[in-house]
């Protein structure tokens, strides 16, 4: 798995569980994504789930282990990319501390951690630009995770590419850097709270004329979206990387 | 009815979300703490610098606290106070009973002061048969209403202006009058507050900073009442906690920088007073008498801990104020004297982790209480340590853990783990409603009771359908 010097660099593709599951989709949007951006893609066969299940519940140890199993499955790679922000967090952000006792795995998680991009930061860094396609949705709200804003902090780099992707047809709406509420099992254990701040931000998105809303964590869109199935919101779900992936990709997205 | 029981957490806030009135109040003090906030912030050419400033002196005092709290004593002495070390919440309402009953005291005066919250001094005092007048106007209305605060530094914004109307009217023998308006409020309240002023033997009050090096107390106010607490009773006694102390009047001043712009959004609260010891024979007003007792209650174990950087609060209430969970459900729900992302942590270290575990799962990590804590706490750090603890301690639901061990057994064996999100895509295939988009279960959780499951488009997860494709590549 050494990279040539002329092969151009190699990106390991960590999907997430939710993605694997839920919506093969993005996944496949994703890869789409990287390839026009000039990369080659892989997806390591053994990857499973970042660890933040356990992680946030307590669970520290077996984070770890599963830290471990991610950390050997990605090194090889010049680059891993994953379509979200809450476990591009987990590995660049909360890799390194799991291990603070453990200097032989804090190399590695380090390492490990700073290849690691969410999605739209890796774009960015690219320099990759889009246009409207033909299958761009209009009156999209963009709802920006926590972890996006807060841990991976590419919000405003998913914000430009959808900026130039949507252009007016992006509506800003009230309160954006406030959480949706759907922190993983937090959606389950406090489930009528959890309900009203997703409700809440719901009612701003629509409040704000959107009728799609983009998202680049699978996690919040699911939750909202089974909000609004509810509440029969009139309200379409998208992942960033399937709106990326039906813009119009610049020339520039080519790398020479 | 809400429960005082931190335990309770899930119920109460169930209670909370529903209780219409609540969500107005709340909705208003939201919008009016976060603006005010945001403009005082963007007045200040570097609030990073500030911040720096305030934690830097905050943690030179956390450094060295036993020797700082000596200092303090010293000088207290020296300008005619006296100290008094509390280990526990008894110890200081025993030593505030003490000194009312030596003095024969009948009307006590109260300031502001959580410190008394966590040790329920009011409690203490009234079974000892004393007179407590609250002066804070909104500790005044919860004392009417025998509620404790659902907030830090506004103990009544949960009430509304009708609710405190109300109160007044059922409290006050003062016939019909006009309470239409907040500020016909506030004077009422300051009319019946001013014979207490003058009647009181002694005057309890909080303080925000202890200087060591000058033996001065602060308190910051925008009432002007714990100034007139202080000050008019022949005895003042300040409850404030451990690490309320700084090394000197620099570093008081760093924090306080911070402190009215994160707490209230003013550069500076309207009364803040520094305290030196009681009135000197060359005075014509002031206390006789000046207590400072200081409140450990397992705070030497907290500075010694994992948990230490929690010690550096100044009790601002900004990640109350800007905590999506806290701004729907409010303070009461929490159960605890303490409540926001800073209580989730101070409860279980001070009630221990069986009374407060609960509290720290009550996040979603959205980050946003330690994106404008002022002193730098890593509150969802701190948060999950917490809930580390409660799973080792087994007190974490036997479901969720069962669940989330089996997970983690599965995550570290790929194969397993790709086997079973097969079994799930698959199960979904099978639990499709006709139009296709939701799941139908026929048992109602946590992820359903209020929401649809969306379902999986596709009956194969993104791996396998991957490896297919690279296999029929050439
Ligand atoms: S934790 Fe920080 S934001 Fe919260 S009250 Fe304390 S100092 Fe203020």
């Amino acid at each position: 798995m050494t990279t040539e010097p002329a092969q151009p660099p190699l990106v390991a593709l960590f999907v997430t569980c939710l993605v694997n599951s839920q919506r093969p989709a993005v996944g496949f949007a994703t890869v789409k994504l990287l390839e026009q951006a000039g990369f080659r893609v892989e997806v390591p066969p053994d990857q499973t789930c970042c660890g933040q299940p356990p992680y946030n519940n307590g669970l520290t140890d077996e984070a770890r282990r599963i830290a471990k199993l991610q950390i050997q499955v990605l090194e090889p790679y010049d680059w891993i990319v994953v379509p979200s922000g809450s476990c591009a967090g987990m590995i660049s952000v909360h890799y390194p501390h799991l291990f603070e006792n453990d200097a032989h795995w804090q190399e590695r998680a380090r390492r490990v951690a700073s290849k690691t991009r969410e999605l739209a930061a890796f774009l960015a860094q690219q320099g990759v630009r889009f246009a409207p396609g033909p299958d761009t949705p209009t009156a999209t709200a963009h709802h920006t995770s926590c972890s996006c804003r807060r841990e991976t902090r590419s919000h405003t780099q998913a914000d430009g590419l959808l900026q130039d992707c949507l252009q007016d047809q992006l509506k800003p709406f009230a309160e954006p850097e406030v959480c949706c509420g759907f922190g993983g099992t937090f959606s389950a254990k406090f489930d009528a709270l959890s309900a009203r701040m997703g409700s809440q931000k719901l009612d701003s998105i629509e409040a704000a004329g959107a009728r799609t809303v983009v998202s680049a964590d699978l996690g919040c869109l699911l939750h909202l979206q089974g909000l609004a199935l509810r509440q029969q919101r009139d309200l379409q779900f998208r992942h960033l990387a399937e709106v990326l992936a039906d813009a119009e990709p610049q020339r520039e997205n080519k790398r020479p | 009815m809400i429960q005082r029981d931190a335990r309770q957490f899930i119920p109460n806030s169930e209670q909370a979300l529903q209780d219409t009135t609540l969500q107005t109040a709340l909705a208003r003090a939201k919008s009016g703490f976060l603006g005010k906030r945001r403009k005082a912030i963007a007045l200040v050419d570097d609030f990073e610098f500030l911040k720096q400033q305030a934690q830097a002196a905050k943690q030179r005092a956390l450094d060295n606290i036993p020797a700082l709290l000596d200092q303090f004593e010293h000088n207290l002495n020296a300008a005619g106070g006296q100290l008094h070390r509390a280990a526990t919440p008894d110890d200081l309402n025993r030593i505030v009973l003490d000194i009312c009953q030596r003095r024969q005291a009948k009307i006590i005066t109260k300031g502001k002061s959580m410190v008394s919250e966590e040790t329920h001094l009011n409690t203490a005092l009234e079974q000892a048969g004393l007179d407590v007048v609250e002066t804070d106007l909104g500790e005044y209305i919860i004392q009417l209403a025998k509620e404790p605060p659902s907030h830090i530094i506004a103990p009544a914004v949960h009430k509304t202006r009708q609710a405190v109307a109300e109160l007044f009217r059922h409290h006050h023998a003062l016939g019909e009058r006009d309470l239409n308006e907040i500020s016909n409020l506030v004077e009422e309240a300051r009319q019946m507050l001013r014979q207490r002023f003058l009647a009181a033997d002694v005057g309890i009050t909080g303080a925000n900073l202890l200087v060591a090096s000058t033996g001065s107390i602060a308190i910051v106010t925008n009432e002007g009442n714990g100034d007139l607490t202080a000050t008019l009773p022949p005895v003042h006694i300040v409850t404030a906690s451990l690490e309320k102390l700084v090394e000197n009047l620099e570093d008081a001043g760093a924090i306080l920088e911070v402190l009215g712009r994160s707490a209230t959004g003013q550069a500076m609260s309207a009364y803040t007073t520094f305290f030196t010891g009681p009135k000197r024979p060359s005075e014509l007003d002031g206390p006789e008498e000046m207590h400072v007792i200081v409140l450990d209650n397992g705070r030497s174990d907290i500075l010694q801990s994992e948990f230490a950087a929690m010690l550096r609060c100044i009790r601002c209430g900004a990640c109350l104020n800007h905590c999506p969970v806290y701004s729907n459900v409010g303070g009461h729900a929490y159960g605890s004297v303490y409540p926001g992302p800073m209580g989730s942590v101070l409860t279980p270290l001070l009630e221990g982790l069986n009374q407060g575990h609960v509290l720290p799962n009550a996040s979603t990590f959205c980050g946003r209480c330690a994106e404008v804590c002022p002193m730098g706490i890593p509150l969802p750090d701190l948060l999950r340590k917490l809930r580390e603890q409660e799973h080792r301690q087994q007190l974490d639901s036997t479901g969720w853990r069962m669940v989330l061990r089996f997970y983690s057994w599965l995550a570290t064996r790929p194969r397993w783990f790709h086997l079973a999100m097969r079994a799930i895509t698959f199960t979904q295939r099978l639990l499709r409603d006709a139009s296709g988009t939701r799941l139908r279960v026929p048992f109602s959780n946590g992820w359903n009771r209020q929401r649809e499951l969306p379902a999986a488009p596709d009956a194969t997860p993104f791996l396998q359908q991957w490896q297919k494709q690279q296999e029929r590549k050439p």
